[in-house]
This record gives C-alpha cells, structure tokens and sequence, in this order.
C-alpha cells in the first residue's frame, strides 16, 4: 500500500518535470530543422544572430561597469555590516535589497523619467546605472553570506603581525571571500542580462542587450531563426551552471 | 569598528540608492497624487474605469490561479526532490534551476511554438482529426497563464525543496511506524512542517506574476494586457506619465500588502 503512493508520488513529479522541460526541448529541436515551413521552424542555420550578440558589445562593457561599481560600493557596505552589531544594520541591510522588492518594470519606468527624460543622460550611463541598481542586490547579500561564514580573528591576526587595516583587508579578508565574489558575479551577470523591464526604457539605438532585442523581434514577427538563438542562451545558461557548479556547487543559486 | 569609518563604507552605497532609485520613484509618484493640489482624484478615476478594473481583476487572476497551481505542482515533486539521494537531488535541482535562469523570452518564446495556429498542439490535434481547423490557444488569457506558471514553477520548487529538506525523514517514519499511511503521514506532518516554506514561495510567485513584463507582452498580445504591460503602453506608446505613474504605485502598494499579508500569516504559525 505504501509502495504505491510511492510510484504515484514519482509519477506525478517526471508529469511535472516533462513539463518544464519539453518546451525548451522543443525550441532546441526547431533550430536544427530543414523545412521552410513554421511547423518545424527554421530554414537552415542563420550566423545572423551571432553578430546581435557583438552588435550590443557595449552593453556588454556597461554591464561591466555596472557590476565594477557595484563591488566598489557593495563590498565595502557587507563588510561594514557584517563587522558590527548596530541596531540599525537590519534596516540597512533591507534598504540596500530594496531593489528587488520594487517591481522591475516601475525601476524601469521611473529610471527612464529621471535619467532619460530630465537628465538626459547617454544610453550607456543610462543602463550603466540601471543594472547598477539590478546588480547590488545579489553583491550584498552572497558576499555578505560568505563575510558571516569569515573567522574576524584572522584579520585580527594580521593586524597584530603589523598589517595595516586596509592591508589586512585587501591580503587576508577578500581572498577568503573570493568565492562568493565569483558567485555574486555569476548572479548578478544572470539576472541583470535577462532583466528585461529595466534595460528595455533604458535602450537605444545600437546599445541594446540580445534578451531586449529578442523580444521587439519576436512581437512584431517571430521567424525560425528564434530558435537558433534561444538554443543559443540555453547553452550560455548551461555553461555558466556548469562553472557555478565547478567553484561553489549549484545549490548557491537556490539561496 | 569605528563609527566614522562605519560611515564611511556604507555612505557611497546609500547614498546612490537614494539618488538613483528613491527619487526617482518620488519623482514618479509625486505627480499622482496632485490634481490642483493635494489629491486622490487620479487614484479614484482609476478604480472607476471599467477598462483599467478589467485589466487589475485580470492580473489578481493570473496571479493567483498561477501561485495555486503551482503550490499544487510545486508540493508533491518538491518533496519528491527532497527525498531523493545526494546526486539524484543535485541533478533534479538542476532541471529546476535551469528554466529559471533561461531567459524569460525564450520561455515565452517555446510557448508560441507549442500554442500557436501552427504550433504543436494545433499540428498534433489536426494529425489526430480531433479537429477540423486550427484552434486558438495563443494571445489568451489561457496562454498568459499557463506562461506564467511555466515562469514561476521553477522558483515554488528551489523554495519548497529548501524548506523540506529541514524536515527529518525519522519524523514520518515515526508517524509511519505508528500506523499512518504514507498519504496521512504527508498530509499530517511533512504539509503543516513546510507550510512556511508554501507561503514564501506563493508570495514569490504571486507578487513575481503581478509584475512580470514579458510573459503577458508575448504571450497575452495587445487584447490581454496586464497591469505590467498597461505601464508599458501608458507611458511609452501614449506618453500618459502620471497615468504610468498611478498603475505603478498601484502594483507597489499590491506588492506590499502581499509580503505584509504573508509575514503577517507566518508570524501566526510561528506563535502556535
């Protein structure tokens, strides 16, 4: 009897898990087909889509940037946090993941009123700043993880061996916290590439992220040559998984 | 640590916040609610047209009949993931993570594929001659929704395997070995234990459908719009900013109350 609520139990799960997996099997299977036709959707193999990725090169360098200022200012403020026991330091540490509690698409519309419409600002500090804000968030909370899993009184130890404190921190403290650096990056790079709503008022001509482009592309008409790209994401997805789960084990990204 | 230099390192990062994300949505907001001064007069224009009413009961709708459906997916194959063995475990939350961190346009994107007039349902139905023409799934609210819990599944699942694997397995062999079937054994201890981890994850997947942009943009068309979407056209295709500005605050305050709503709850379970 118990045996087979079992089998029913691991029944209904694969029903689940074909369920999230046949579509994008499907997807997968259209970028190799032959046929003209939308049925098995896609003539040939378009290199077309390879050149939108280095078309928005510079979105790529703003991202960058984006995540180079966030470390500046993030790492700082999760070690200022993690060091002390301040009443206050809840309310701060909400404040910096504030971001991920206001809904994308009004970051995104409120960011294009204030930097776009009366700043005026060029599209590339425009989306500099915005996925600044995306990225922030993740830099604060898994380097701020791994800085509560650090033993302070290695830093300590340094100080006495006669490291100053910028030293101590610069020799002992990120090195040790060099993992969640690379985990920070890998989700922030994740999410802030597929953050549709905030990149999507900031974009301009040229300067647009693939996911952005995509989507324009596939409202007014969606050809075969989709397909090739999505299996394209699908195999960066893959990829940065892969290395997520080679440096930190991929139950990192579930926290 | 001094205070001073506490100051110091959290300064430049509070102070951008407050530059480019909190005044920013004042600036939004602001306008909303002045009308020749102070008022609410934009606020009651909105719940009084039938139009923008048809589009926020539609969006509650989605939200909610997705955050349910995927309660009812999420539970059982999460505790099915949490029951597995170390590697077993380790590659069913890969096939959960990988959809979540696919980009939502391409998840989108396979749903056309597989509801549209030539998409696969419609080639296999026709095949079949269970049907004579084309049916028409896409650009409904049906396609919207099932979008939607394609989207959000993946994160009911990561959340519930979380909070299911604090449970000890010794705990329902105990009520096992007492006489409980396996079914009473689930419904009566592993449910009510991971009841947190169920309202975290329908407050994650609630407030993430309410809000999302590219699933009801793609798959919903311009005759199923949700309130993401009204925020979207009010201020890019008709330049209405304060009309933007009033559905945003809207889906904060929605967004709000959902977290306080569900806090509120878990704070009850943690008293009895």
């Amino acid at each position: 009897m118990g045996k087979r609520k079992q089998y029913g139990l691991a029944f209904f799960s694969i029903l689940v898990f074909l369920f999230l997996a046949v579509p994008l099997f499907i997807i997968a299977a259209t970028a190799f087909g032959e046929a003209s036709t939308i049925r098995f959707p896609i003539k040939g193999f378009t290199l077309k889509w390879f050149a939108a990725i280095f078309a928005s090169r510079s979105f790529m360098s703003s991202l960058r940037l984006s995540f180079a200022l966030a470390l500046l200012v993030g790492i700082p403020a999760a070690y200022a946090l993690s060091k002390t026991q301040f009443r206050r330091n809840a309310f701060l540490r909400s404040f910096f993941l504030s971001p991920t509690f206001v809904p994308g698409i009004v970051v995104g519309y409120a960011l294009f009123q204030f930097l776009v419409i009366k700043l005026r600002m060029p599209v590339f500090a425009g989306l500099l700043t915005g996925h600044f804000l995306v990225v922030l968030p993740y830099i604060i909370r898994v380097v701020g993880a791994s800085l509560e899993q650090f033993d302070f009184s290695i830093e300590e130890v340094a100080w006495s061996l006669g490291c100053d404190k910028g030293q101590a921190f610069v020799k002992v403290v990120l090195p040790n916290i060099a993992s969640g650096i690379v985990a920070a990056f890998m989700l922030a790079f994740i999410n802030s590439f597929n953050n549709i709503p905030v990149s999507m008022f900031l974009t301009g001509p040229g300067v647009s992220p693939l996911p952005t482009t995509l989507m324009t592309y596939i409202e007014y008409s969606y050809d075969p040559s989709v397909s090739a790209i999505s299996v394209l994401l699908m195999l960066t997805t893959i990829v940065l998984m892969f290395i997520v789960e080679k440096t930190l084990g991929i139950g990192t990204l579930a926290k | 640590m001094r205070k001073s230099l506490y100051f110091l390192l959290i300064a430049p990062g509070v102070l951008l916040l407050a530059v480019f994300l909190f005044y920013p949505l004042v600036v939004i907001l602001m306008p909303t609610f002045q009308e020749r001064g102070l008022s609410l007069g934009r606020y009651f224009a909105f719940f009084s047209d039938a139009y923008y009413l048809k589009i926020l009961a539609r969006t509650i709708r989605i939200a909610s009949i997705a955050t349910l459906v995927c309660m009812i997916f999420g539970v059982p194959t999460a505790y099915f993931i949490s029951r597995r063995g170390k590697r077993m475990k380790s590659f069913l939350m890969a096939v959960s993570i990988f959809p979540l961190l696919t980009n939502s346009v391409v998840r989108a994107f396979a749903w056309i594929n597989i509801l549209g007039r030539n998409g696969v349902v419609n080639t296999l139905l026709l095949k079949w001659n269970l049907i004579d023409e084309p049916i028409t799934l896409l650009y409904t609210d049906f396609s919207v929704l099932i979008g939607t819990i394609y989207l959000f599944l993946p994160l009911m699942l990561i959340t519930l395997v979380g909070s299911m694997d604090n449970i000890e397995e010794d705990v329902t062999e105990a009520a096992e070995s007492l006489g409980a079937s396996r079914l009473l054994a689930f419904l009566k201890i592993v449910l009510p234990l991971s009841l947190p981890g169920i309202l975290v994850g329908g407050t994650l997947v609630f407030t993430g459908a309410i809000t999302a942009y590219t699933t009801p943009n793609l798959l919903g068309g311009n005759k199923n719009m949700l309130l993401a979407t009204l925020i979207y056209q009010r201020a890019m295709s008709l330049s209405d900013w304060t009309g933007a500005g009033v559905i945003a605050f809207v889906m904060i305050v929605m967004t709000v109350a959902a977290v306080k709503l569900m806090q509120g709850a878990a704070g009850r379970l943690d008293r009895r």
